[in-house]
């Protein structure tokens, strides 16, 4: 592997870190099971896209793409909470009607920002070479980032996000008010997806209305590797292996994309991932019966 | 002994093949997916260059796949820039922006890109400048509607089922309604975003359209066959922007197939190789002028191809 594509990998690792950090906060803080992010994730790149286009200051744009992608998630919980519909279906409702909502941002399928100004822009005049200025800016955003969330679990109100997702009944036996939690992660999730989408289009050039097709397995990838890293409960150490899991995660599509590491090339990602993850969720189950039967064995003794 | 008899012929044999080019060259080719339009132009870019003497000796060939994700695309494009091939052959829009953006010294040659003003791979078609050129793979819009006016003199509305979410298609179906409406003819779309959604969006055209035409989308090319069957159940003709599509059942298509396009793109790809700078060299709308017909196609869609057509056609496929 050159450097280049080194750093490359690692520059998109950071950024599907933040992803990871979205999924985590629905599937396992919340338990809330969220596909919006397929389409969040376009959603940032398409607004962030539109708006530079248009002149608009690119970190303005930024923000207002994670703001897009906030009220995404706070559509999937309406329609999860005000009308009972189910969690997953919910979210592959949103997702589904956020494709021709991309594509009504966009005007066309495909915007350029080749030429435009972006993030970056502004640092431009440091004079250290786009590879480098590139990962580092994304590796400041996505760590900051991964801290205020961490911060943000182990506040008071974390705190009962984090309950409302372990404990429902429990939650609420102790005045925690589950809908409006419920509606914060949503927000802050896609919010953080649809930022990850606003840097993607703008370090790599353009948006398009397919970009989002397998987010969520990505997100989920990244998400279980870095739980089966780190065995702590600590939210910064878990917080910090999503962003490393998808650090990984990448690292190993690039090590596919080497078409002679084991035989292996790019048609096989798909699988490869799928395996992956498959991987992830049967070992610790496996561990868990292994124990259970040293424990009745154990007993019975 | 053996063994250095065998050196000393291998050896010759290297200096031999090393005398069409010095050194071995490396030509990276990616696209955005595998399908087969696409990988037609790959096959032709390699085609060219083993004509031109490039073979497995003197030339290392690779190719790597998106598998449709673009965050896949815009690895592979850094993986090709620290690489550093001789040149890179982009297939596809979200392939090409991605090399664009990843590399501004590695020669890229792209194709099959509708728009490549649009997706600002370029400035202009003339005289492109920096590391970039290529091909465009813009269709003949206005000549496949006179064919499709040559089988149907009183056309009044064509269906064209296609993919809104792709950017080539929708540059098609933009520039298709300019043209069609200086001739009073009316555009009825069937967009389909998935594979899947093609056959009920064109079963709509039924009663709708005189004919169906399809452009280059690899929506709807990869669902040809349902826009097929729609065609013969509601006895609607299909036309087709790629001749490929006449082999699979569409009744007439005038224009370029994507080996064509590949070998074209290879062209300019030898150029390069040969010493040209990328930025010098005039991006080219794909050219070829073949004529497909499909008489028992057309038969079973309720039409006859006419004497002046099948007396022109390149291609009769039975």
């Amino acid at each position: 592997m050159s450097l280049f594509s080194f750093l490359g990998t690692l520059e998109i690792g950071f950024i599907f870190g933040l992803v990871a950090i979205g999924v985590y906060l629905t599937f396992r803080v919340l338990d809330f099971p969220d596909l919006t992010v397929d389409g969040s994730f376009t959603m940032g790149a398409a607004i962030a896209a539109a708006l530079i286009i248009s002149g608009v200051n690119p970190y303005l744009a930024t923000i207002c793409a994670a703001i897009g992608g906030a009220a995404a998630g706070l559509v999937t919980a309406w329609l999860n909470l005000r009308f009972n519909i189910l969690h997953l279906l919910a979210s592959i409702l949103t997702m589904t009607a956020l494709y021709t909502i991309n594509l009504r941002i966009m005007g066309k399928p495909n915007l350029a920002l080749i030429m435009e100004p972006t993030v970056l822009s502004p640092f431009a005049a440091l004079g250290i070479p786009d590879m480098y200025l590139k990962l580092m800016f994304i590796a400041v955003v996505v760590i900051l980032t991964g801290l205020a969330v961490a911060y943000f679990l182990n506040t008071q109100y974390g705190m009962g996000m984090r309950a409302t997702g372990a404990n429902p009944r429990m939650a609420q036996a102790n005045g925690i008010v589950i809908k409006e939690k419920i509606y914060a992660g949503l927000a802050l999730s896609n919010g953080l997806v649809a930022l990850a989408g606003a840097l993607f289009a703008q370090t790599n050039g353009f948006a398009d209305s397919t970009m989002g097709i397998g987010t969520i397995v990505v997100g989920l990838a990244a998400v279980i590797v870095g739980e089966s890293l780190s065995g702590s409960r600590s939210m910064l150490v878990i917080i910090f292996s999503c962003i490393i899991g998808s650090l990984l995660y990448r690292l190993a599509v690039s090590a596919a994309l080497n078409a002679d590491f084991m035989g292996f090339t790019t048609s096989d990602l798909n699988l490869i991932t799928a395996v992956l993850v498959g991987l992830a969720l049967i070992v610790p189950q496996l561990r868990r019966e292994q124990r259970a039967r040293k424990a009745a064995a154990g007993g019975t003794l | 002994m053996k063994l250095r008899n065998f050196l000393t012929s291998a050896l010759m044999a290297t200096a031999l093949a090393t005398t069409v080019q010095a050194q071995p060259v490396y030509v990276a080719a990616t696209a955005i997916v595998e399908h087969p339009a696409l990988d037609a132009v790959r096959d032709g870019v390699r085609e060219v260059l083993e004509e031109q003497g490039y073979t497995d000796q003197t030339l290392k060939f690779t190719f790597e796949s998106a598998q449709g994700n673009p965050a896949i695309a815009a690895q592979i494009a850094r993986k090709l820039a620290g690489d550093t091939p001789d040149v890179i052959v982009a297939i596809s829009t979200p392939s090409a922006q991605s090399a664009v953006s990843a590399t501004k010294d590695v020669p890229i040659v792209f194709s099959a890109v509708t728009d490549p003003l649009d997706a600002k791979l370029i400035s202009n078609y003339d005289k492109p400048g920096r590391n970039v050129t290529g091909l465009s793979d813009m269709s003949p819009v206005k000549q496949h509607l006179e064919l499709i006016q040559e089988f149907l003199p009183d056309l009044k509305a064509v269906g064209v089922p296609y993919n809104p979410g792709e950017p080539n298609a929708v540059a098609i179906v933009k520039l298709l309604k300019a043209e069609a409406k200086k001739k009073g003819i009316k555009i009825v779309e069937a967009p389909s975003p998935k594979s899947s959604d093609v056959m009920i969006a064109s079963q709509k055209l039924i009663g709708q359209v005189d004919a169906i035409y399809c452009p280059t989308d690899n929506t709807i090319l990869t669902a040809l066959e349902s826009v097929i069957k729609t065609g013969i159940d509601g006895q609607l003709p299909v036309f087709a922007a790629e001749t490929n599509a006449v082999e699979r059942g569409a009744v007439a298509s005038l224009g370029f197939n994507y080996g064509d396009i590949g070998r074209q793109t290879g062209e300019v790809v030898v150029r390069i190789l040969k010493g040209e700078k990328a930025g010098d060299i005039p991006v080219r709308v794909a050219q070829g002028s073949e004529l497909y017909v499909n008489p028992k196609m057309a038969r079973r869609m309720g039409i006859e191809i006419p004497a002046a057509v099948l007396a022109r056609a390149t291609k009769v496929v039975e």
